[in-house]
């Protein structure tokens, strides 16, 4: 029996079942990652997983039931279990569930990848660790640890309405970081980021990083981070390297655009949003420099594929332009509800997850400056790069972030490096006052965004480049 | 085919393809997981799914690899090994293995409720729409959700051991306002969970915390209740009684000094609830003190870091563990009393923003502070010091002369955490332990009411 028979079996048993509207995902994901530490391997890890869920749409109430099995019997059963979930969950009902029209498409997509990262030779891929985190230990560092993952996964999705869809999508990246340790504190340096850069790429990614040549710079960086001087407290201009800008893009703005955020779905637990549908159009989110792309299709990014798990084909759209607040994150059934003509941002964690609206790449289109014109133009300031924490409240509004590194900035140059560089404000406030954006834009990849109940981990893009902030409170510690 | 047959199959399989020196550990779980949740007063996901997994990990030739997956047939299990094996050989040599669990004996665990693990759908929506027609109107969300799941483990050093385990959750919120209310909520019998009585708790709440002020950020005398009380619990886990960062001295733990306040001790308890008896190497899961009475005595250990500190397992090897650590998940605060006192029930008496009567006790002791029903988004910005950056959520009032005068608007703080429970900094405790739901089954953090001399908060909701 095929991916597809058991796809199909699975919604045919759902409509049989009493369902309008059904659909089902097979995905077959394969994945491995390596840690090193010191100079040794500390886990390899290889995983395989099969199995199908379905989605059940009875009167205006959703059920979904997975299993990891894909025989006749196995798939017709989720259909009906899934349907006997949505039934049940019209003991509690809502408003009438419609789904924003979608052609039905028959289509066979995959990322582009150049060396297959689960056929590179485990030793090649454990030797780059271990050069990579022995030279961190010999500069220095503490605990030094390496890390890459890889995820290929191929999914046959088909729908009551028509579609029948398969994709193979290849996902890897790595990282490095240092820590070293103080009486009462540890500092950490990383690279390229926290938990590495990721693509949906091969293992030229990986290659293209170079873990090896950046090893002793960082764990000596994280020695010297010990003893240099404290982050000052108080307001001054902030330059934000790339990587950290990336995350304050993922939480301020990929989060508060989510659809089912603003209409209230996840308010229990991943919140809401400080967004109001009514305003849409008109909102300003930011200085004219913003300008947010809402972006599946940019070859290689964490975030892209050909279409969403409904189906959906992949579009580029904008959520903010020239600073104004034009569109959302959806799904079909939050589309609809929200009276917007558009979903292609949903998707699922696997066969046993639920899709459910998740950021693709959400990035920021470049600016017309370079990071060293930005710190030559700074007459006072903190330059922070590289994010070591980051807190964020349920309507994406306060944050506060920790970066691993700052310096800094006096008269147009850089100076001291500083040691736990944290900041804070409030979300539209903070993209107000961003006066100088950097054009040196990269796609960063975050492998680690948890959403839903039960937790799902979504992959985003986030391209991003160097920007300044004016007025930002820094320095807040315990 | 059971767990335990499967268990057995790939140990044979990693003897017959592996060689007389392979050591194999397995682990197999089959899990029946459910989740009704809830937005709008509504219904708006329903999922459950039934999965099996393998979990193998193999030390062949000095050398060490993991694997896992979902195929249960027999040229999945014989592609799970033989994957496994050939990963393991490419490796590095690992001198620091610790050796397979001997043959030891496994404590039966508690009794599995079977209403529980094999739950219908309608079940958890009838105590959503309880839960919802208790809120009285006021906008609702959250889950309802069950868990079983049955697992066996075996190694070729001969040891076995099987058991099961069931949970309950339930989590919501109610909002007006505004403001919004929590009641949460973790047990081994779904029955146990009575949706109306957390509706009516979670709408008193957001009632109470309508209208707020804002105050001016500081240190503030606070009453934590039970669900904040989690979030110290689960950071002071990681990041603290985590056995390997204990011995990497990223841990501000130090057995054997008087570390916590004289009121603090707390216990992992993982036989305390319905969960497994065994951990990922088959390590007998047990009660662990890890600080008696403000006096540190230990962290949790895996084979590995047990190797590493001189010391035994503690039973908290977990999937993932290699990198991040041994966890202890099933962490209680005891209560005034010196423990549970199950016969005095934890009386919901009260109304508004004090929900019951131990929070009740410690708010009449405060002259000027904080009540503080939820801690969000905590994130660490030093892991030895154990700085912490968050949220308060779901409600906050001023307390005056003992009594709530005015709901106030959420605050965010930057707090050292163990210099928050530090000798003298605890003023008081609740009596009643109640056992607060994890993101994940299987964990919980159980704690009463805390009162604590100051916290730092470092930013108001409007900057």
């Amino acid at each position: 029996m095929s991916e597809f028979d058991a796809a199909t079996a699975a919604v045919q048993a759902a409509l049989d079942a009493g369902a309008r509207y059904a659909d089902a995902r097979v995905m077959h994901r394969r994945y491995e990652s390596m840690s090193a530490r010191n100079g040794e391997i500390e886990e390899l890890t290889q995983d395989e997983s099969i199995g199908l869920g379905v989605r059940a749409l009875v009167g205006s109430s959703w059920g979904f039931h997975a299993v990891p099995d894909l025989s006749d019997a196995a798939a017709r059963d989720a259909g009906r279990r899934a349907a006997r979930i949505a039934a049940a969950s019209g003991r509690v009902p809502g408003p009438p569930v419609e789904l924003v029209p979608a052609e039905p498409v028959t289509a066979t997509w995959a990322s582009g990848c150049e060396v297959d990262p689960l056929g590179v030779a485990l030793s090649d891929k454990g030797d780059l660790l271990v050069e990579a985190t022995a030279t961190m230990a010999a500069h220095g560092a503490d605990v030094a640890e390496g890390l890459y993952q890889i995820w290929d996964t191929a999914k046959w999705f088909v729908s009551s309405e028509g579609h029948r869809i398969d994709q193979r999508i290849r996902e890897c990246g790595a990282g490095i970081s240092a820590t070293s340790i103080g009486d009462g504190e540890t500092q950490r340096r990383s690279y390229p980021s926290y938990r590495g850069q990721y693509g949906t790429t091969g293992w030229e990614l990986v290659t293209s990083l170079d873990l090896a040549a950046h090893a002793a710079r960082i764990a000596e960086e994280s020695r010297a981070l010990l003893t240099a001087p404290l982050c000052p407290a108080g307001e001054t201009d902030l330059i934000l390297g790339g990587e950290q800008l990336a995350l304050q893009i993922h939480e301020s703005v990929g989060h508060a655009i989510e659809l089912d955020r603003i209409l209230g779905w996840e308010a229990a637990f991943a919140g809401t949003s400080w967004l109001d549908l009514a305003q849409l159009g008109t909102l300003r989110y930011g200085s004219d420099l913003m300008n947010v792309t809402i972006d599946p299709t940019i070859p290689g990014a964490l975030g892209s594929f050909g279409y969403d798990d409904e189906g959906s084909p992949a579009v580029k759209r904008d959520a903010v332009r020239e600073g104004r607040w034009v569109g959302v994150l959806a799904g079909r059934d939050s589309a609809a509800v929200a009276g917007l003509p558009y979903g292609g941002s949903v998707r699922a964690d696997g066969w046993a997850r639920l899709p459910m609206v998740r950021m693709t790449n959400v990035g920021l289109e470049p600016g017309p400056h370079t990071l060293e014109e930005i710190i030559a133009a700074t007459d006072d300031g903190v330059l922070m790069d590289v994010n070591r924490s980051w807190s964020i409240d349920d309507k994406r509004l306060n944050f506060q972030f920790g970066c691993e590194i700052g310096w800094e900035v006096r008269k147009g140059r850089r100076g001291r490096m500083l040691r736990n560089p944290t900041y804070t404000g409030i979300g539209p406030l903070f993209w107000r006052s961003m006066d100088m954006l950097s054009s040196e834009t990269v796609a960063w990849g975050t492998p680690n965004c948890g959403k839903g109940q039960p937790g799902q981990v979504g992959h985003t893009g986030h391209p991003a480049a160097p920007a300044r902030f004016r007025n930002v409170r820094v320095g807040v510690r315990a | 085919m059971s767990e335990r047959e499967l268990a057995g199959q790939v140990v044979d399989l990693v003897r017959r393809l592996g060689g007389p020196g392979a050591q194999a550990e397995v682990v197999v779980t089959r899990a029946d997981l459910a989740l009704t949740r809830f937005a709008n007063s509504f219904i708006h996901q329903n999922v459950a799914e039934s999965t099996v997994g393998v979990r193998l990990r193999v030390h062949v030739d000095g050398r060490t690899a993991a694997g896992s997956g979902s195929v249960v047939s027999p040229d999945g299990l014989r592609a799970l090994v033989e994957r496994t094996l050939a990963a393991a050989r490419l490796c590095p040599p690992d001198p620091a293995w610790p050796g397979l669990t001997p043959p030891t004996p496994v404590p039966s665990g508690a009794t599995v409720d079977e209403a529980t693990a094999y739950a219908e759908p309608d079940e958890r929506a009838e105590r959503v729409r309880a839960f919802v027609a208790a809120a009285g109107g006021l906008e609702t969300a959250g889950y309802c959700r069950t868990a079983h799941r049955s697992s066996a483990f075996a190694n070729t050093a001969g040891h076995s051991a099987e058991g099961r385990s069931a949970e309950a959750a339930m989590d919501g919120i109610a909002r007006t306002g505004g403001a919004d209310g929590v009641a949460r909520l973790c047990v081994d019998r779904l029955a146990d969970l009575d949706g109306a009585e957390l509706g009516a708790r979670a709408a008193a709440k957001a009632r109470a915390g309508a209208d707020p002020v804002e105050l001016a950020p500081g240190r503030y005398e606070v009453v934590f209740e039970p669900a904040a009380v989690a979030d110290l619990l689960e950071n002071l886990s990681w990041y603290g009684f985590n056995g390997k960062r204990h011995v990497e001295r990223q841990s501000f733990v130090e057995p054997g000094a008087a570390q916590f306040d004289p009121a603090v001790t707390l216990v992992d308890d993982p036989l305390g609830a319905a969960d497994l008896p065994f951990d990922l190497e088959g390590t007998p899961r047990r009660r662990v003190t890890l600080v008696d009475a403000g006096t540190t005595r230990t962290v949790a250990h895996d084979r590995r870091t047990a190797a590493q500190a001189g010391a035994e397992s503690t039973g908290h090897a977990v999937p993932g563990g290699a990198s991040f650590g041994p966890i202890p998940r099933n962490l209680r605060l005891l209560g005034a009393a010196g423990g549970q006192d199950a016969a005095e029930p934890r009386a919901a008496g009260t109304a508004g923003a004090v929900a019951d009567v131990d929070t009740a006790a410690l708010v009449a002791q405060v002259g000027r502070g904080l009540l503080v029903s939820d801690l969000w988004y905590t994130r660490v910005l030093d892991p030895k010091s154990l700085v912490i950056t968050g949220l308060t959520r779901n409600g906050v009032w001023l307390v005056e002369d003992g009594v709530v005068t005015a709901a106030v608007r959420d605050f965010r703080f930057t707090e050292s955490y163990p210099r928050a429970l530090a000798p003298g900094a605890v003023l008081g405790l609740g009596r009643h332990p109640v056992r607060q739901p994890d993101r994940v089954d299987g964990a919980w953090w159980e704690a009463p009411p805390i009162r604590l001399a100051s916290w730092h908060f470092t930013g108001g909701a409007s900057g």
